[in-house]
């Protein structure tokens, strides 16, 4: 269990996150997203202990994070943002050090980074120092490093950025295998990411929570969530714009502006366009290329909190410790 | 291993996986050869006696020192592996003297492989060794003095030049806050307290008592207590700048 309790850190008088609260259960995948200098980074940091708060508490597992530091960081795997790692070091020298440190012993040590290799297939570079690494395989040096214990939370700044779509899906992959028992908080640029992953994802920007909600809450809020697509051949524009807008429970109709004959009924509020159209499409004797009704789209939603209601544009203020070559 | 083993076990090593080590060793005999030999006139004194070697050391040290404890947390910044080290179950206690004492062993390695310059005195005449054990040990806790430094330094910055030069100025100031000119000049208005103390702050003061072979328990308090000051200078800098 993981308890936030409205954290707030200012830097250089920027307020960087301002009052976040929340509370994250054993099983829960937490997404987490904002645009850059939402203080998703700067929120993540505290809550590993590596920047003390200027207000509030974080509470892992019942461990303190400002009082029992060390205790509180024994039960966390971090990925820092963009994985640092000891560039002189081999992964294999690298894990070695990483399970030192956190106490793993003897059989249980060997037996856990053979694991955590296979499990990221570094077995090719086991032997070769980080540095000269592609930055997929840095990424899933620094992804090995933060399980190797096993940690009861796994805290990921961007686990993905950097890998290719194979490595995304085995990272996502890993990242559902884990989660049953476990704690697991990502922050991520990616939306589908979210989708995919997450339980439950929290938007901030401005280092306030502006949303806290199930992806699939997230998406019913788009006001293409239910909307209907139609994709027809040989259509004038004109009658099938009429015809779509005369159809009952439709609010809107939009016309694609780079796919000639893709149409999106937008539904009025709670209601049910596909047998509509579709009994349209019928009736009208229309040749239909496609139809289908869209869940949401987290874009939308995401634009949405993150730029209305707040005025000017984002300052950049994360910390970028992560821009090493 | 605990923990402090753990850190300055992959920081020692991390030396030798680079250069670095190689350089700085090779050069660090060269030098002393050479002050030793030409500028100590090490054969025309005709005296079986280290002085000539270990005269030279807070002059060496001023500009190598520097050199090894520069990247020692600048270097940790700006990868952002410090984020990495200060999120694992250590203290950040642990984490400074586990880097620090990698520094030292490994100038402590340097330095005892100038054991040919001993073994050549040995050879030529009859010197006095335990002198010359006591000017080892002088030299290695001065040695441990200047990391600190440099260890504070590097924390208080992420360019590693920067860290060379603040702790070659700084190293610079307690090394010549011994030396007659400097003391000289103080004499002249300065009550006999403050010359002293001024003296008493002294790297040269220090190191030129124990090299001589005398052994005084507040020299060696002197060097242990800079390096334990400067080393918790070092923790405050470090969690004061973390989240720059």
């Amino acid at each position: 269990m993981i308890r936030i309790d409205n954290l707030k850190k200012a830097f250089n008088g920027f307020q960087a996150v301002d009052g976040i609260t929340f509370n994250v259960s054993p099983g829960e995948v937490l997404g987490f997203l904002g645009p850059n200098g939402a203080g998703k980074s700067t929120t993540m940091k505290m809550l590993t202990g590596f920047i003390t708060p200027d207000s509030g508490s974080v509470s892992l597992c019942g461990f303190d994070v400002s009082n029992d530091p060390v205790a509180a960081k024994s039960l966390v795997g971090y990925l820092p943002e963009g994985a640092p790692a000891y560039g002189d070091m081999t992964p294999l020298n690298f894990l070695s050090f990483i399970a030192d440190i956190r106490g793993l012993l003897g059989k249980h040590k060997t037996s856990r980074i053979d694991e955590v290799i296979h499990l990221l297939e570094l077995q090719s570079v086991c032997n070769r120092p980080i540095d000269t690494l592609s930055k997929g395989f840095k990424r899933r040096v620094g992804i090995a490093q933060a399980i190797l214990h096993d940690p009861q939370i796994l805290i990921l700044d961007e686990p993905t950025d950097g890998l290719d779509p194979n490595q995304k899906y085995q990272v996502r992959e890993l990242i559902r295998g884990l989660a049953k028992e476990k704690i697991v908080i990502i922050s991520t640029h990616i939306l589908e990411e979210v989708t995919v992953v997450c339980t439950r994802a929290i938007v901030i920007a401005r280092g306030r929570v502006l949303a806290d909600a199930t992806p699939s809450e997230l998406e019913a809020r788009s006001r293409y969530h239910r909307a209907v697509c139609i994709d027809l051949v040989d259509v004038p524009e004109e009658d099938a714009v009429t015809a779509l807008e005369s159809v009952a429970g439709a609010a809107r109709v939009e016309v694609s502006s780079d796919h000639t004959g893709l149409y999106t009924v937008l539904p009025e509020p709670n209601g049910n366009l596909l047998n509509a159209v579709h009994d349209l499409a019928i009736r009208k004797g229309w040749n239909v290329q496609e139809l289908f009704m869209e869940r949401g789209r987290l874009d939308d939603v995401f634009r949405q909190l993150t730029t209305s209601n707040l005025g000017e544009p984002e300052k950049e203020s994360e910390t970028s410790n992560g821009e090493a070559a | 291993m605990n923990q402090t083993g753990v850190i300055f076990h992959r920081e020692l090593n991390s030396y030798f996986s680079t250069p670095l080590a190689y350089v700085f060793i090779v050069i660090f005999l060269m030098l002393t050869g050479v002050f030793t030999f030409y500028l100590g006139g090490f054969y025309e004194r005709r005296q079986a006696d280290l002085m000539p070697f270990f005269m030279f050391h807070p002059w060496l040290y001023l500009f190598l020192i520097p050199a090894v404890s520069m990247r020692l947390w600048a270097e940790e910044r700006k990868t952002g592996t410090l984020e990495l080290l200060l999120t694992l179950p250590v203290s950040l206690k642990t984490a400074v003297v586990g880097k620090f004492l990698a520094a030292w062993v490994f100038t402590g390695i340097a330095l005892a492989l100038t054991f040919p310059i001993w073994m050549t005195v040995n050879y030529l005449g009859d010197p006095d060794n335990g002198v010359i054990l006591a000017g080892y040990i002088g030299s290695w806790l001065m040695a441990g003095g200047f990391l600190a430094i440099g260890s504070c330094m590097s924390a208080a910055t992420n360019n590693q030049v920067i860290a060379f030069i603040l702790t070659v100025v700084i190293c610079f100031l307690f090394v010549v806050a011994g030396f007659p000119l400097v003391l000289e000049s103080f004499q002249a208005w300065a009550p006999s307290w403050l010359v002293d103390g001024v003296a008493g702050l002294s790297f040269l003061t220090h190191f030129e008592a124990v090299s001589k072979g005398v052994l005084d328990l507040r020299d060696l308090l002197y060097f242990l207590i800079m390096i334990g000051v400067w080393l918790l200078a070092t923790a405050v800098i470090i969690d004061m700048k973390k989240a720059d």
